[in-house]
């Protein structure tokens, strides 16, 4: 992903964390069970079946089976995960997230991966660009978006200890690391990782490293841009963005998400009532994904940092 | 497995039509393989299984116009299991409904070729991808025809881990209870999805009587014997109170030995190498 000026970074994978946290959760403890349907390959769970088989369950392909089925063992103390692709994740059962793992109250936390369209090549059916806007708006939820292999392994080992419904959203293409290992998280604690004067970016998952990338490329031009690093979508971690809207009087979300109900809406909302700024919202316009590669979808869509960095230049 | 059990009468379709399908089956299995390679990667195996009853479907039973795309007396067909999008390709392809030369261009940018069936290439009837829903979208089709008192017939293909979705049965009791007699539901029983053998996900078995008691008739073919595909085709068309499924018999990775009944090109496209093995095997 990414072309040009930003060399070969070495990437990682989201779902290989993924994979080694819950083999982490399930030898601390006993109570850990997961669920996937039919894509524990894909997703890694396959490596807790492998050591913890009397505590995985394949539920084969039934995404609203297996989200009633977690849900029912939530109530019995179980800490459940559960797995597959975003788009049948969260797509396919939402009225059964809605009504009776949100609206029952239980702890559950749903990780799915390959959301957005880095999916590449298997088209829109597959890109599920609408997913944080559809955990968003359910009451109560915690929706988290993280932006490299360590904050994901981090993040799912808070997510042990966190109550409520949670979603989290992984990328299937590995992606570079911004935080060194062992980098610890708080889930809803944003992560400001570089102060600007001119404008900040708010950004999440798949698009903190570019918007990291961008601001270096700006500041070759002496503009001075600041990143966010909103991993944690919901709930918003309001204060830095205010100090940011404060100090820089211009902020930039970026997303790898429809703009519609996402991360831009999110902090646009939080904006408009505490603090009017002025708003550039980078992410996905009104419309689907479709087949290519990979890095060819992120040039589409204007994920790259030259990309970003043109947005941002063009917006001041 | 369901047993083969003619419960049905074969018919005995001429030596020709049997020789002519076959060799046109092998001609799309090797389209299908190069298509994969060329776009380095999709699903092989389901793709493979499939041939054969699209081969029957497109060559034989449906009433379609490829130069008619919208013809308003067309059969429809549905493909449930979108992910085999590259055998439907291949046939539409050489149908004619659109120049062959876009199968080398399958999920790539721009292509009309998606990853998954999409209304943007000539010759499918509705977007496919996401597993579960075929059997409702073709309801609907059959009943918005019977309201204009069409006798265009509808099919779907499935894949046996699909009937896993709990949406195929809530599909399978509408099916029969508005008497769909003009629907056909096939079932591409190759006996494996992604994590493993069906019967060790989640066991779906038996398929037949699990129709048959959702009030289908349920016919149990081998889904690469021409014979008793279009045997099985000819009996539904002849139904006219219940809506029929035929569970077909099928080999994942049909046609290449070291594919056939390989998990691993259950999502991976052919290498170089790999290509040259399975045309080879393909023969002329
Ligand atoms: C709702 C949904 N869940 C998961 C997937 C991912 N997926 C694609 S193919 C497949 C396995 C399908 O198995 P089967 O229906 O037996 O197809 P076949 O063996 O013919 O390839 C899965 C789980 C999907 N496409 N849709
Ligand atoms: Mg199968």
């Amino acid at each position: 992903m990414g072309s040009g000026g930003t060399g070969q970074v070495e990437r990682f994978s989201l779902r290989s964390a993924y994979g080694e946290a819950l083999l982490e959760l399930g030898r601390r403890r006993k109570n850990v069970v997961v669920l996937d349907a039919d894509l524990a390959l894909s997703t890694k769970t396959v490596r807790f079946r492998k050591s913890f088989p009397s505590r995985f369950f394949d539920m084969g392909i039934a995404e609203a089976d297996m989200i009633d089925t977690a849900v029912g063992l939530a109530t019995t103390g179980k800490l459940v995960f559960v797995s597959t692709f975003a788009m049948f994740a969260v797509g396919k059962p939402w009225e059964q997230i809605r009504n009776s793992a949100a609206y029952s109250g239980v702890t559950l936390n749903i990780v799915a991966t390959h959301s957005g369209i880095s999916v590449g090549e298997d088209g829109s059916s597959h890109q599920c660009i609408e997913d944080i806007a559809l955990m968003r708006i359910i009451p109560g939820t915690t929706v988290i978006a993280p932006a490299d292999d360590v904050a994901t392994y981090a993040l799912v080992m808070k997510l042990a200890e966190h109550k409520g419904l949670s979603y989290m959203r992984l990328t299937r293409p590995n992606l570079p690391r911004i935080y060194p290992e062992g980098e610890s998280f708080e889930i809803g604690k944003a992560k400001v990782l570089k102060k600007g004067t001119q404008a900040t970016i708010v950004a999440t998952g798949s698009l903190v490293w570019p918007s990291l990338q961008a601001t270096d490329i700006l500041a070759e031009e002496g503009i001075s841009i600041g990143v966010i690093d909103m991993h944690t979508v919901k709930p918003l971690d309001s204060k830095p963005v205010i100090e940011a809207a404060e100090r820089t009087g211009f902020i930039v979300t970026a997303e790898e998400h429809t703009v519609i109900g996402g991360l831009g809406e999110a902090v646009a909302s939080l904006l408009a009532e505490h603090h009017p700024t002025r708003i550039k919202r980078i992410g996905i316009q009104n419309r689907f994904g479709e087949s290519g590669s990979c890095d060819e979808l992120m040039d589409l869509f204007g994920f790259t940092p030259e990309a970003i960095a043109r947005e941002i230049k063009e917006a001041l | 497995m369901e047993k083969e059990d003619f419960n049905f009468k074969p018919i005995q379709p001429p030596v020709e039509l049997i020789g002519k399908l076959t060799a046109k089956a092998r001609q799309l299995r090797k389209d299908v393989l190069v298509m994969l390679a060329k776009a380095g990667s999709g699903h092989t195996g389901g793709s493979l299984s499939a041939v054969d009853i699209l081969t029957a479907l497109y060559y034989y039973v449906l009433r379609h116009r490829p130069d008619e795309p919208d013809w308003p007396e067309r059969d429809r067909f549905v493909l449930s299991k979108g992910h085999a999008a590259p055998a439907l390709y291949a046939v539409l392809a050489d149908c004619g409904y659109f120049p062959r030369e876009h199968l080398e261009t399958l999920r790539r940018l721009g292509s009309p070729l998606q990853g998954h069936p999409c209304l943007c290439t000539t010759g499918v009837e509705i977007c496919t991808g996401s597993l579960g829903h075929g059997l409702s979208l073709a309801n609907g089709m059959a009943l918005g025809l019977r309201i204009d008192r069409k006798d265009s017939r509808v099919y779907a293909l499935l894949g046996d881990g699909e009937c896993e979705e709990g949406e195929v049965w809530e599909a399978a009791m509408s099916s029969a209870h508005f008497k769909l007699s003009r629907l056909t539901a096939i079932v591409d029983k190759n006996r494996l999805q992604i994590d493993g053998a069906t019967s060790e996900v989640m066991n779906i078995d038996p398929l037949d009587e699990k129709f048959r008691s959702f009030g289908w008739q349920a016919l149990v073919v081998d889904g690469h014997d021409f014979k008793q595909l279009l045997s099985a085709f000819r009996f539904a068309a002849q139904e006219r109170r219940c809506p029929t499924a035929i569970i077909a018999n099928t080999v994942k990775g049909k046609g290449v030995s070291f594919m056939e009944n390989n998990l691993e090109f259950h999502g991976r496209a052919p290498t170089e190498a790999e290509l040259k093995w399975a045309l080879a095997e393909l023969g002329k």
